[in-house]
């Protein structure tokens, strides 16, 4: 059971009995008043989304979604190739239903695969990714005039902030949790 | 290993640090004293939603409110504080645990008062750092010149939503409304006012004498953004106890803990003279002002970064 004080992007609950992930979440406070929890969620079968607005004391049951680990193939069009890593079978995942996750999607990668009713209605990633970085500007070591982050595009064709001293070519450890910039990973 | 998210704030708190030494400024040439009160207290205010950190047995303050009434009560006439509060569990883009609250409290004024003395302010503040009488947030321009938009709860509840203040308090729906319909439009042109609370979101605020069904509160809206609220002080000691019991028992139905009466700040109110006081959030405003999005771009460290 969660409270809505667990609410966050991507997490999973159960409404009405259908599968809904969070896409979208804010914490206000009207001045004096109580805490609300503003959402998105996307129902994962049908591709809808609804705005809810919770308070502290509401709960949630986690969506009932079974997880099957496989590994990532590659992509055609909008299809996304999966393989079941215990029966070898291949699935296809639409791009609609994978949302932010086909970000961080390369050859190989290990994923759990979230099933309802025996249809792969998305993805579970590891939290963390690490991405090679093929478009950034050039810094020039030693250059601190330029402390902000810089645009940068990796291999999936993803486009986000990171620091400066980062080149093109070099590994990154994204967060897919929030889609951030983590650690240079040193190869 | 370099912190390169701290290191790109450089800039912002540079300009942050020029804001607070501005607004020192501000209320020094104009005769107010800066208070230093404790920020671990046996009594916090019994506020339905608002909730203390413990320390101890006594509790980090989440506002200097009631140390602050009692120096007005014990003579001080204009007097200002910019420090840190805590409220335990407010976390999100424009909110943070511990975070910079800046109070001001003038005896023989009311809240109109402050309403100018707001604008003069932020006025202030923008040409300090450059920006003169417009300000962009979040691709928005917000043109800081006088007058700024005064607009009752009850208006703005009838030009954004489609049912009266009345009826949002009756469904139990204000909250929701609010955050939803009204806010996201507040402040987008101009800065905006938002005056004349319901009596039952009175708060600390004294009643209207004209129409005691609202009170004199206000709170100051800028890109659609809560960066102030304000009253009329209530120095009624029998009214402030009723409203503290009353906070206490919502508190007592939603399960929270209950702080014992600050029984010190009760026996003084009544020396208190009419006064108006208001609180504005420092992280916020610097947010306005160097157009961030969230509250983590314009603070040295973050709780998750600890």
């Amino acid at each position: 059971m969660y409270s809505a004080s667990d609410l966050r992007k991507g997490l999973k609950v159960a409404i009405d009995n259908d599968p809904y992930i969070v896409t979208a979440f804010e914490f206000s406070k009207p001045g004096k008043g109580q805490a609300l929890y503003r959402t998105k969620l996307k129902n994962m079968i049908t591709g809808f989304t609804i705005d809810r607005t919770y308070r502290e004391g509401d709960t949630f049951e986690p969506a009932s979604l079974e997880e099957r680990p496989m590994q990532y193939l590659y992509r055609e069009g909008d299809h996304y190739y999966f393989m079941d890593n215990q029966t070898y079978e291949q699935i296809i995942i639409n791009e609609d239903a994978l949302g932010d996750s086909k970000n961080y999607l390369i050859d190989n990668l290990n994923v759990k695969v979230l099933m309802f009713r025996e249809k792969a209605i998305g993805v579970d990633l590891p939290n963390f990714v690490n991405l090679r970085v093929i478009k950034t500007e050039m810094w020039v070591k030693g250059d601190t005039s330029k402390a902000d982050y810089k645009p940068a595009t990796v291999e999936t064709g993803y486009e986000l902030r990171i620091p400066p001293f980062v080149q093109e070519g070099e590994l990154i450890t994204i967060d897919t949790r929030n889609g951030e910039y983590s650690t240079r990973v040193k190869e | 290993m370099k912190n390169w998210p701290l290191a790109r704030r450089k800039n912002a708190l540079h300009q942050r640090a020029r804001i607070i030494q501005k607004i020192r400024q501000f209320f020094n040439e104009r005769g107010y004293i800066e208070m230093e009160t404790p920020y671990r207290i046996p009594a916090p205010a019994p506020e339905s939603h608002i909730n203390a950190v413990p320390s101890g047995q006594w509790f980090l303050h989440a506002s200097p409110e009631l140390c602050m009434k009692r120096m007005l009560a014990a003579g001080y006439e204009k007097i200002f504080q910019i420090c840190r509060c805590w409220r335990e569990g407010e976390r999100g883009s424009q909110h943070i645990p511990e975070f910079t609250l800046l109070e001001w409290y003038r005896v023989r004024s009311d809240y109109l008062v402050l309403m100018d003395e707001c604008e003069e302010l932020i006025q202030s503040l923008a040409i300090e750092i450059g920006l003169g009488e417009r300000v962009t947030y979040r691709g928005q321009r917000i043109h800081l010149a006088s007058p700024w938009e005064r607009m009752t709860v009850e208006e703005a509840f009838r030009r954004f939503t489609k049912i009266s203040a009345k009826e949002a308090l009756n469904q139990d729906l204000f909250d929701e409304v609010m955050v939803r319909d009204i806010e996201p439009g507040l402040g987008i042109v101009n800065p905006v006012i938002l005056y004349e609370y319901p009596y039952e979101r009175r708060s600390l605020a004294r009643l209207k004498k004209e129409n005691p069904t609202v009170a004199e509160r206000f709170e100051l809206y800028l890109g659609g953004l809560e960066i102030a609220n304000a009253f009329s002080e209530l120095t009624d000691v029998g009214e402030q106890r009723k409203v503290f019991l009353s906070e206490m028992e919502t508190r007592q139905s939603l399960g929270r803990e209950i702080y014992p009466m600050p029984e010190k700040f009760l026996t003084e109110l009544e020396e208190m003279p009419p006064s108006a006081g208001i609180a504005l959030g420092v992280d916020r405003l610097v947010m306005v002002l160097l157009n961030a999005t969230k509250i983590d771009e314009v603070v040295a460290f973050t709780p998750e970064e600890l």
